[in-house]
């Protein structure tokens, strides 16, 4: 039998993919701690003497730190506001009957295939109009996008997984639909409630267009920032890889919180 | 009777939610089209008019455009059989018995390159695919390939990171699928033969199928919203070996002003997302 030898083999694949995987974010932290001159030596070292001047001078100097409470508080405040408005619409969804249900969930979950570039124009006009540019709150609505879809999409689910007997005991009782909604099904629909606001968090976090075109100092985003370290010419490797840090591992914690259902939260708008 | 509720607590519960999202998600569509029959240009708002369709027709006959266009698809079609292979390969490499611990570890490090901040891959590949200082050419043995600057090495590149970062996704969707296929089934069908390619045809793929056309479909919207990634790492270029379509739309609508043209190119983009999506529909799925 040739069981060991295939063994090995499998063995070595699954490295392979864990190192190529990995490996980004390897080169990224190291990049992080080299001095500018290191980070500039051709062929690109390996051994060095780690330093966090990159993460000094680019959280306290160059305003990082308040690019990235700004992406804080976009990203916080745009799950909370996705979830208030979504999940009373979920709940609905899951357990009322109605005219025209079928299409509002369409509509609801087709939002994921527009382009965010078509949304984009239209809202930097009538932001520059409203004198909206480079507001946290510009960039807190337009993020509903995709936020309140996914909220709608994940919580539906996990509503339409509880038991009706629970509802049904709770109306004889003469508790109202928002009753039931807030006493018995939220508090257990609360997993599929923390996931969805995991994705909105790290979808909001993560955006970089909308945030490229809608703000330029007060409200300017964490990746905005990243980018534009990239502008001119002399190439701060060490500085936009700690940035590129920052603003990674926390998106990273929260995706491995959430890894059994990230697939299906990214499968949004294609699964039944 | 179950579920009949009033008009008045139904509007209630769903009211704010589609409220909310018509306001962000179709008043500025109604915008877009009011946009794209104006003469609009940034640097001349004083020059505001309207100009009926001729923003559409300058799209259509615009070479630009359905370069563009094509470029997308061709990156489609040239990324997306290499994620659904290598990410096949991947899942059943997964879903093998054995080796728990170490195919665990597989399958956290799998989330990581598809959680990643897009622009952030963008700007790892700035640094490890630089020509001089990027680690990239060291790994290939010291070559000296001009990753950023040559249009079909920067193509090849935007491959390359769209391909790392979406496999994962790919592989974990088809993983879903295999743990699907009830476990006497297959074996059983390994005892008939000992081909894994008979097994694979006839036994599992029925079971990757929906998974198969899940992705499809989602690589499709995502490649015609590709933006930040590419953004970050060639801005388009060099030319405009890189410039897909939600890319040039923004260059044409906050680099060239053009705002009424570019919202005409933006609404023939979402119609073409629309006919796509309701191909799709169509195709796969019928019986709904």
């Amino acid at each position: 039998m040739t069981a060991p030898r295939s063994l090995w083999s499998q063995i070595v694949l699954l490295v392979v993919i864990i190192t190529v995987c990995v490996f980004p974010f390897y080169w990224m932290v190291t990049t992080s701690l080299k001095t500018q001159i290191v980070a500039l030596e051709a062929p690109p070292v390996w051994l060095f003497e780690p330093t966090l001047n990159n993460y000094r001078e680019a959280l306290f100097e160059d305003g990082v730190l308040r690019t990235l409470i700004n992406s804080l508080v976009v990203a916080i405040s745009t799950t909370l506001l996705a979830l208030i408005l979504g999940v009373p619409a979920a709940f609905a969804l899951a357990r009322f009957e109605f005219r025209g249900k079928k299409d509002l969930w369409f509509w609801f979950i087709t939002n994921r295939m527009v382009s965010p570039i078509v949304l984009a124009l239209p809202f930097f006009l009538i932001a520059r109009n409203l004198g909206l540019l480079d507001k946290h709150i510009t960039l807190i609505l337009i993020y509903l996008t995709f936020n309140l879809p996914i909220v709608i999409w994940i919580v539906t689910d996990q509503f339409r997984g509880i038991p009706y007997d629970l509802d049904e005991a709770a109306r004889l009782e003469g508790a109202s639909q928002f009753t039931i909604m807030r006493k018995i099904c939220l508090p257990l629909a609360m997993p599929g409630v923390a996931v969805s606001a995991i994705f909105s968090f790290i979808f909001s976090w993560n955006e970089l267009m909308f945030g490229l075109i809608l703000t330029r100092t007060e409200a300017k985003t964490a990746p905005a920032m990243a980018v534009s370290f990239m502008e001119g010419y002399s190439l701060p490797y060490g500085k936009i890889m700690a940035t590129s840090t920052l603003i990674v591992i926390p998106v990273l914690i929260f995706a491995l919180l959430a890894s059994k259902q990230l697939v299906r939260g990214l499968t949004m708008g294609a699964v039944k | 009777m179950r579920g009949q509720v009033s008009r008045k607590t139904i509007f209630a519960f769903v009211g704010p939610a589609v409220i909310g999202l018509a306001a962000v998600g179709i008043a500025p569509l109604i915008y877009a089209v009011w946009t794209s029959l104006h003469f609009y240009n940034l640097t001349k708002l004083k020059k505001v008019k309207f100009i009926g369709f001729e923003n559409y027709s300058t799209v259509l006959t615009d070479e630009v455009f359905w370069q563009a266009m094509g470029r997308t698809f061709f990156l489609l079609v040239t990324a997306l059989p290499l994620q659904i292979i290598l990410g096949m390969s991947i899942a059943l490499v997964l879903h093998q018995p054995g080796l728990t611990l170490i195919k665990t570890l597989c399958r956290l490090s799998l989330v990581l390159p598809m959680a990643t901040t897009y622009a952030v891959v963008g700007l790892l590949g700035q640094v490890m695919f630089n020509q001089k200082f990027g680690v990239m050419n060291q790994l290939l043995g010291g070559a000296d390939i001009n990753w950023i600057g040559d249009p079909e090495n920067a193509f090849a590149m935007i491959v390359f990171w769209d391909v790392w970062q979406w496999t994962p996704f790919v592989a974990l969707v088809l993983l879903a699928g295999l743990t699907m296929v009830p476990g006497e089934v297959e074996e059983a069908a390994r005892l008939e033969t000992k081909s894994k390619w008979t097994v694979l045809r006839y036994v599992q793929m029925p079971f990757l199928l929906p998974g198969l056309v899940a992705v499809l479909i989602l690589r499709t919207a995502d490649t015609l919203k590709l933006f930040d990634m590419v953004f970050t790492l060639t801005r388009g270029g060099p030319g405009s070996s890189t410039e897909f379509i939600s890319l040039m739309i923004q260059r044409v609508g906050f680099r060239g002003f053009d705002q009424g043209l570019a919202s005409a190119q933006a609404i023939i983009l979402l119609i073409i997302t629309i006919i796509l999506a309701q191909i799709y529909i169509r195709v796969f799925y019928k019986e709904v």
